[in-house]
């Protein structure tokens, strides 16, 4: 049996799921919040990008330019105006706008691009590309190198700038934070917008590499949860391994047992992992 | 113009104020001065109020009646990041380090408010002269550093914001003595640049030695206040805390 080829294709696409889960693993760390929308916000930046694709022609990459400012901004305003309030009325009040958002994402897609399969084809997504004799999909090579460029970049921001050393002190100790000077609301906010301006690539990716519909955020909220708790909250780069190590189960999953039941393998090694180190491989 | 001679000498001013965490009532009709320059401990029981005051100070809480000023300017509906930039910083109960940051990130993250910002070079000198450890351990994480040493990145970290008023809570909590010596040297050095210090402490022997004046809280009412050396004399004083410090070193 062929083990090179599963083994290949998990790493390159766990580290699109690493890209995915990036936002959801900053979220939480900072804002203490399972942000059950992430899946859906995700999506909605695939479909951004299948607008920009379909009716302006514009690369998905290149269009990156316009709907991550775009996810940026959407992403402040939900955290100012909306799961902020939430906070201010109880901690699980916040969860349950969450849920709402993703309901009304799910329905908006749904209305405006219909349940049908979308995609985002373009020239090189269909390409691929040879390991010696192997050969695989070229959008699984960018989904990694996009995931590594982002988890870096994420690092770099939150060890070298002021806000990034504010976000990470304030997802330490919040309170202390506060009695450093830091805004800890606006801090939230800035948070909660680069969480969903990675989420904007990580549409663009996912959109390039497998089909998605206004449902397809749940699967990925799944893999995203999945990635975050193998790989440990706090730490991008901890994210983007667990990306990696799920994508690895998967596939060699599939081999193993068959396509039907390829993730069983990643929900035993998630029950696993939360059953004997909860704080995650790579987490504090 | 003695009157305003004095005004300007009182940085920090708490006129009645009540302080509530929920339907319970922490503090009751505290007024409290701060002078320019002095070291003016807080000392009291536990719950006696003492941390909940330096949060009120601080922002963190809000009063339910009364007024806090700072420098003539009403703070008291300040929150905690305006307090911090107009010259307030708090040392934080059981030092609270942002464990997995390095020294220097958490010094860092202690300039954070603008003025602070610009000043962050020449605030880092001072904190590496006052405690060249820190110097030495810039790149480690905070969580390995010992009990002390934590306390003195605590410290550091709040000189960081280039204080007028520093608020020091429990500084000496499970510290060795030869530690506690150590901050005592520290804030005195603090001092000498001209920081007013206000600090709580549970040693109230140490304390009224070191300090220039005191006040004394109850179940959050102030009960007694004045010079260190006054209250050294105080029978009161020498009965409800030296009699159980006697007892508690042998």
């Amino acid at each position: 049996m062929d083990i090179v080829t599963p083994l290949v294709i998990g790493i390159m696409l766990g580290g699109l799921y690493g890209l995915v889960a990036l936002g959801l693993s900053l979220i939480f760390g900072v804002m203490k919040l399972i942000n059950l929308a992430h899946g859906d916000l995700v999506i909605l930046s695939s479909y951004i990008a299948y607008a920009l694709l379909a009716y302006l022609g514009i690369d998905p990459v290149l269009g990156l330019v316009i709907s991550i400012p775009f996810m940026f901004v959407l992403g402040f305003v939900i955290q100012r105006y909306l799961l902020g309030k939430g906070f201010a009325i109880s901690s699980e009040t916040p969860l349950i706008i969450a849920f709402g958002i993703s309901l009304v994402l799910q329905n908006l897609n749904q209305i405006l691009w219909t349940p049908l399969s979308r995609g985002l084809n373009t020239s090189y997504s269909a390409m691929s590309f040879f390991i010696g004799e192997r050969q695989f999909p070229l959008s699984y090579l960018l989904d990694f190198m996009a995931g590594i460029v982002v988890t870096l970049a994420l690092r770099t921001f939150l060890t070298r700038t002021y806000m990034g050393r504010a976000i990470t002190a304030a997802s330490q100790d919040g309170r202390v934070a506060q009695l450093m000077g830091i805004n800890t609301n606006r801090v939230y906010g800035y948070a909660f917008a680069i969480a969903m301006g990675s989420a904007a690539i990580a549409g663009v990716f996912l959109g390039m590499t497998f089909p998605f519909t206004p449902t397809s955020g749940i699967s990925f909220l799944t893999i995203a949860f999945g990635t975050v708790i193998i790989g440990g909250l706090g730490s991008m780069v901890g994210t983007f391994f667990g990306g990696v190590i799920l994508g690895v189960f998967q596939t060699l999953g599939g081999c193993l047992f068959g396509p039907a039941s390829q993730m069983l393998i990643v929900y035993v090694l998630v029950f696993l992992i939360l059953a004997i180190r909860p704080r995650g491989l790579f987490g504090r | 113009m003695p009157i305003s001679a004095r005004d300007n000498d009182t940085v920090l001013r708490i006129t009645d104020v009540d302080v509530f965490h929920g339907t319970f009532q922490a503090l009751w009709n505290v007024s409290l001065e701060v002078r320019r320059g002095e070291m003016l401990a807080l000392i009291g029981a536990n719950t006696a109020g003492k941390t909940t005051l330096l949060d009120a100070i601080s922002g963190v809480l809000h009063p339910a009646r009364g007024t806090i000023e700072f420098e003539g300017k009403d703070i008291g509906g300040l929150d905690p990041y305006q307090i911090v930039e107009l010259g307030i910083t708090q040392v934080p109960e059981g030092r609270r380090v942002f464990p997995d940051m390095t020294v220097l990130d958490n010094l860092l993250v202690g300039s954070y408010a603008a003025g602070a910002r610009r000043k962050r070079a020449e605030s880092l000198a001072i904190v590496y002269d006052l405690f060249p450890n820190l110097s030495e351990r810039k790149k480690q994480v905070a969580k390995t550093l010992s009990g002390g040493e934590q306390q003195m990145l605590a410290i550091g970290r709040g000189l960081m914001a280039h204080p007028k008023l520093m608020l020091i809570d429990e500084m000496s909590l499970g510290l060795a003595p030869i530690v506690v010596d150590e901050i005592f040297k520290v804030l005195g050095k603090i001092r000498e640049r001209g920081i007013t210090v206000l600090f709580v402490e549970q040693n109230v022997n140490r304390t009224l030695k070191e300090a220039d004046r005191a006040y004394i809280l109850e179940t959050g009412r102030v009960v007694l206040h004045g010079a260190a050396a006054d209250l050294r004399e105080n029978a009161k004083v020498k009965k409800a805390y030296f009699g159980i410090d006697e007892c508690e070193a042998t």
